[in-house]
């Protein structure tokens, strides 16, 4: 495996994300969140991880497809914001300490690409005699571990309800007729 | 249903959408049924059929993709899947335990095979599908409403 691949990739994501949090123009910024999205999906699948990739993509495409609908038709000019000093020095000083744990973090963690590998060794080794699934993502997330799953399957029915309670018609229909009655 | 006179995007677009959704709905179930032999699996797959309906309902506007599936439709198909997915767990407890899986396994790399793994794939497959495409009418609906005041 190129490692320089990967580092091009991560780079094009940094630039993309400081693209979307800089730019003036809202249509602009959501194409370069797009492009974040992209390059994570094509580092993805440099990295040997295809079932992610796939997910990351198709995702990345439903979350830029509700953005635009949400922002397309609004004034699309972000209002504007010079360079303050009292802010940028907060943000510095509450990052550095997150920076340099995560700093301190990486050092204590397995080499890239070497990882420890103690309980998914035997998922690895017995994957497709306990389960019987080829593909062997497949297999430990829906039965080795699909009490994770259940979990997820779980947290995206609530937000599905938080949505729809959110954003239904009824409560707000009936709003707009007091308003629109007085 | 699927006219040009009704509201929307342009002939091109149309034209496009008529050919391309039915193909990108196909590739969604075929995601979610090979989950276990290939990559993909029921949230990925789940995700490009809730695209295919998303794509219709940009094309041809909110009514054309609502008579294909209605928001009732969604609610119930999510509901019922979540239900299949913990029915799936829950009939572990005939062998002894929560999530154990008393299916069978089949023959490995058949399509039949791996009959949990295959069985929750579709559950998931279901209830993302439904709940993400529900969530997005959820989303035009409000903008529709914002844009008559």
């Amino acid at each position: 495996m190129n490692m320089l691949d990967i580092q091009i990739l991560l780079i094009m994501m940094v630039v993309g994300a400081v693209i979307a949090v800089e730019s003036r123009n809202l249509l602009s910024a959501i194409v370069a969140v797009g492009l974040v999205g992209l390059f994570q999906s094509l580092a993805f699948l440099l990295l040997m991880a295809p079932d992610l990739a796939i997910v990351q993509l198709v995702v990345e495409i439903l979350g830029i497809v509700i953005l635009l609908r949400a922002t397309i038709k609004r004034d699309t000019i972000s209002p504007e914001g010079g360079f303050r000093f009292l802010p940028v020095f907060a943000g510095i000083v509450l990052a550095a300490p997150i920076v340099i744990a995560a700093c301190l973090t990486a050092l204590e963690l397995p080499a890239f690409g070497h990882p420890l590998m103690s309980v998914a060794k035997t998922y690895i080794a017995d994957g497709l005699a306990k389960t019987g699934a080829g593909n062997i993502v497949a297999g430990i997330i829906l039965d080795f571990r699909a009490y994770d799953t259940l979990g997820e399957a779980v947290v995206l029915f609530t937000a599905v309800i938080g949505a729809l309670a959110v954003l239904r018609k009824v409560g707000r229909k009936q709003k707009e007729e007091r308003s629109a009655a007085e | 249903m699927m006219t040009n006179n009704q509201p929307g995007m342009t002939l091109i677009v149309k034209t496009i959408t008529r050919l391309t959704v039915g193909v990108i709905l196909l590739y969604g179930i075929y995601i979610v049924l090979h989950g276990h032999l290939t990559p993909g699996g029921g949230f990925a797959g789940g995700v490009i059929i809730a695209l295919s309906f998303v794509h219709l309902m940009l094309a041809f506007g909110k009514e054309v993709a609502l008579k294909r599936f209605s928001m009732a439709a969604a609610s119930v198909f999510e509901s019922l899947a979540g239900l299949m997915f913990l029915t799936v767990a829950v009939l572990g407890f005939l062998g002894g335990w929560f999530f154990l899986s008393i299916y069978g396994k089949g023959e490995p790399f058949a399509l039949f095979s791996a009959h949990m793994v295959l069985l929750s794939n579709i559950a998931i497959g279901c209830k993302v599908g439904a709940g993400l495409f529900a969530v997005v009418l959820g989303m035009l609906i409000l903008t529709k409403s914002e844009g008559k005041k």
